[in-house]
């Protein structure tokens, strides 16, 4: 009984922590008043947006998820420096290249993970996903051979992605 | 100590967004002129707002954190905006520089 | 410190402003436009935050949030005009 009221009143906890958290930064305080207005807005915001939201989805590995964040924010920094090495090189060395990656991750939440996570690590953007969600088209500013990246993308990102958004 | 950390913060992330610009100024076709503000740039973003929020949590003596959504908002909306801009693109037919390789056929 | 890096780090924005704006009047495409719209407005929170820094304010925080999220709107509403050629469905 007591159950089904609270997910009733709480559909999403993630979500609403998330939205209390922002509130208090947003307002950069921790007074009483505005941890009461926050927790309010936490839980009515998910309530009334809940049909912009078909599928619910289920976290199944969060610890897999919090190293996954670690290993992209140090990517995201060695990424950064790869690439303004290679913009302060010259232009002719480069060899761009077009690339399809088959994707093994079927849910659309992993698949919008790891195309961001493509964009935002070494010298590749995600540039289009065909209709049938099997092919991701990455563009490379740099790539020496191609099949070297795809391996690295598949075995360091899509791995673990699949692991956290098993079924949802 | 906590001023020559704050120097270094702001330097490296002016230096970084210029490297960005940089990018985008001289790279020949646009998917490689993609590369440039959608990764420099945000990182460069990202440290002069983390300098942001150490000045302002010592200085005032009050923990402020509030510069933290502008860093996270900037690094969730980069790659969206990246991939619709490519996506445009593709749609639209804009050339790659020629030897650009493709497994397309 | 502080003081002596500011004007160099106010130099090196500056000049990265001025780099996107000729590509933005050079272009050649729409995209490359759009790309460098979006490049200047992140180049516009970063002289903003600095700005605040500088003058030792924290009003200036709300500005760089609204330009970081109008921004975000802006380039995606170009881009799907450029994808679809309306903007709304």
């Amino acid at each position: 009984m007591f159950n089904i009221t609270l997910n009733k009143i709480l559909p999403n906890p993630i979500l609403s922590l998330i939205l209390w958290i922002i509130w208090l930064l947003l307002n950069n305080t921790v007074a009483a008043g505005h941890i009461v207005l926050g927790l309010i807005f936490a839980i009515l915001i998910p309530m009334w947006t809940a049909s912009f939201r078909p599928e619910n989805v289920r976290v199944k590995a969060p610890l897999t998820l919090f190293k996954y964040f670690g290993i992209v924010l140090w990517d995201i920094v060695i990424a950064n420096l790869m690439v303004a090495k290679l913009i302060m090189g010259r232009n002719d060395k480069l060899m761009p290249a077009f690339f399809r990656i088959e994707l093994d991750i079927q849910t659309p939440l992993g698949i919008s993970f790891l195309a961001n996570t493509i964009s935002l690590t070494p010298g590749t953007v995600s540039c289009d996903l065909t209709k049938d969600r099997r092919y991701l088209l990455v563009h490379a500013l740099h790539a020496e051979d191609s099949s070297e990246i795809i391996k690295q993308i598949k075995q360091r990102y899509e791995t673990p992605l699949i692991k956290v958004f098993a079924s949802c | 100590m906590l001023d020559w950390i704050l120097a270094g913060l702001v330097l490296l992330g002016a230096v970084f967004t210029l490297i960005g610009s940089i990018g985008l100024y001289k790279l020949p076709d646009f998917y490689m002129r993609l590369h440039g503000p959608t990764k420099a740039t945000t990182l460069g973003v990202g440290s002069i707002l983390m300098a942001s929020v150490l000045y302002f949590s010592f200085t005032t003596e009050s923990v402020s954190l509030h510069e933290i959504l502008v860093t996270l908002f900037l690094f969730i909306t980069a790659p969206v905006s990246a991939h619709l801009m490519a996506k445009s693109a593709l749609h639209i037919k804009i050339r790659q520089v020629e030897h650009t390789q493709s497994d397309q056929e | 410190m502080l003081e002596t890096i500011m004007p160099f780090a106010f130099a090196l924005l500056a000049f990265s402003v001025l780099l996107g704006f000729i590509r933005l009047v050079k272009g050649p495409s729409l995209p490359d436009r759009i790309l460098a719209l979006d490049t200047l407005y992140i180049n516009a929170i970063a002289l903003v935050v600095l700005l605040g820094m500088h003058l030792d304010t924290t009003l200036y925080f709300e500005a760089a949030l609204i330009i970081a999220v109008m921004g975000f709107v802006g380039t995606i509403a170009l881009s799907k005009y450029l994808l679809r050629g309306d903007i709304m469905e």
